[in-house]
């Protein structure tokens, strides 16, 4: 009986993890199809789409269109975020549940409402699309989290350094800058690798508000009109590479620290 | 200076770290909405918007049935992947909680976000390789002899839920495990103590005590996949659009803001109805 039930378990768990790597494995797989399609049978492996996508400025560029976006949209969203965390943590402020509600507010909304709502007011405004208006929509979806997590991690015994580092004589930006900041650096760098995830990822925003420069999703997106083609696969391909740098970067940085303490 | 004072200054320097944030909320979150609401009861008249004030866009939406039909494709597909993501996820949650050692849960856990790392475009781009026609389904279901046919898997509703279980079956087990970890395994061992077999136990103990944790993710499955438009729009193949679609369609090929608007607000409504009757009836704020 008790047998029985691990090795159903073990089989149930093998089909399920299955199910979830299956179009990642297909996906990476066929980007070294040799053929024209990407399905079966195999023939490869090849890096030739690869080169194609090297050699595809378009693609390229989008890239780093996507990494300029995702890194400033993500500083400035985490700036805001800092500071508004420390200014409700460290102050009695009138009306602080409701500002604390109106920074969270954009969460709960979904993003094509928000991208929806940026576009007419851009449109009303006479403000042209571009990679700028994007960073903006990314900011909105971002800030509330980056604010989120750092606030969360705004605890009492903090605020007993900062207490003693302005009793030894440090000005307010000096103890905010290198007292406060340094101690919440494990939340601020998470807040802020969660973001660059999110904006890097991000279609629907990008799509409404970008017109000639797009990030790569957008980019990725019009690929997909030519259907199935193994150069899709290899662009995937490299931005799962990319991500699960990232994630390793993460995971080596941000967490050892806090894992340390 | 005056203690008076000091706290007057103190307060005014707070409210000068929090202003940017809340400014930056005003001025791109709070007045676009405002700017939709406004929109959504303006009409579109030839390639004008024109400014008079009216409801006709949210009439249109009662009136059009292919309007109406996007809302219940919506909830059709939104609750199907819900209920099944649970009814997936569960088992593995408890697995991953109750059977594999300690120390190999994180790394589980890991293993199971790792897929989501690509890009959300060219996750539904590899379900459409993986569904196609002679894509690796049919070709190994054809190759053993199961089927003769190859099966019509890709741009059906059948893709578009798949595609969404993939994503939502990893999110929902790592939060039922979560609830799951929470929970102290002395209730486990006082049923057990009370002679009830493990079967009874995990009907009459566990399950209900997991099951306002289960309706949080439940709750987030709902708004994340109903207000979705990438997953329906490559795996669904055009045939039975969701409201998301539909308002994209507005916007892009048909130009009509204020319907977009009118049209999201309505979907918003939704989002927020379901929210108010689980909240009310599931008890959302006491997981």
């Amino acid at each position: 009986m008790r047998l029985l039930s691990t090795w159903s378990g073990a089989i149930y768990a093998a089909l399920i993890y299955g199910f979830i790597f299956l179009p990642v494995i297909v996906l990476v797989l066929f980007s070294f199809q040799g053929g024209r399609f990407p399905i079966p049978p195999f023939n490869g492996p090849s890096l030739k789409w690869y080169r194609s996508v090297l050699a595809d400025s378009t693609l390229i560029d989008a890239l780093l269109n996507s990494l300029l976006v995702a890194l400033s949209s993500s500083a400035i969203a985490c700036l805001l975020g800092f500071l508004a965390a420390y200014g409700l943590a460290r102050h009695r402020l009138p009306a602080a549940g409701v500002q604390r509600a109106l920074l969270t507010a954009p969460v709960t909304v979904s993003y094509l409402i928000i991208g929806l709502g940026l576009l007419i007011t851009f449109n009303t405004f006479g403000v042209a699309k571009s990679l700028m208006t994007v960073g903006i929509g990314h900011i909105v979806i971002n800030a509330p989290l980056c604010f989120a997590i750092i606030y969360s991690q705004m605890g009492a015994h903090q605020e007993n350094i900062e207490r003693a580092a302005r009793d030894l004589g440090a000005a307010d930006w000096q103890v905010m800058w290198l007292v406060t900041a340094p101690m919440l650096m494990p939340a601020i760098m998470a807040s802020y690798f969660l973001s660059v995830t999110f904006s890097w990822d991000e279609f629907i925003i990008a799509f409404l508000l970008s017109r000639f420069d797009v990030t790569l999703p957008v980019e990725i997106w019009s690929l997909l009109r030519s259907g199935l083609n193994p150069k899709t696969n290899a662009v995937g391909s490299i931005v799962f590479l990319i991500s699960i740098l990232l994630l390793v970067v993460i995971e080596l940085t941000v967490f050892q620290k806090v894992t340390r303490r | 200076m005056s203690t008076d004072q000091v706290a007057v200054r103190e307060r005014r320097k707070a409210i000068g770290f929090v202003l940017p944030a809340l400014v930056w909320t005003l001025c791109f979150f709070v007045l676009p909405f405002a700017f939709m609401v406004v929109m959504s009861l303006w009409q579109r008249i030839g390639t004008k918007i024109v400014h008079t004030w009216s409801l006709d866009n949210y009439a249109a939406f009662f009136a059009k049935p292919h309007f109406l039909q996007g809302l219940v494709n919506s909830l059709e597909i939104t609750l199907s992947v819900t209920v099944i993501s649970i009814l997936l996820a569960y088992p593995l949650a408890w697995i991953i909680a109750m059977r594999i050692p300690e120390r190999w849960q994180r790394a589980a856990l890991i293993l199971a976000i790792l897929p989501f790392w690509t890009s959300y475009v060219v996750r539904s781009y590899a379900w459409m390789l993986v569904l196609a026609r002679s894509g690796i389904i049919n070709q190994s279901l054809l190759g053993i002899g199961i089927i003769d046919e190859p099966l019509e898997l890709a741009s059906t509703r059948t893709a578009t839920i798949i595609g969404f279980v993939h994503f939502f079956v990893m999110l929902l087990t790592l939060t039922i495990y979560a609830n799951l970890k929470q929970l102290s395994p002395n209730y486990a061992r006082a049923a057990a103590d009370l002679g009830a077999g493990p079967v009874r136990t995990f009907i009459h103990v566990i399950l209900p005590l997991t099951i306002p944790g289960v309706m949080v993710g439940a709750f987030l499955t709902f708004v994340l996949c109903i207000g979705d438009y990438i997953t329906p729009q490559i795996l669904g193949g055009n045939k039975e659009l969701v409201l998301p679609q539909i308002i994209m369609l507005q916007i892009g090929r048909r130009a009509d803001l204020p319907a977009a608007s009118a049209l999201s607000i309505l979907l918003m409504l939704v989002v927020t109805f379901v929210y108010v009757l689980s909240a009310r009836w599931l008890k959302l704020e006491r997981a």
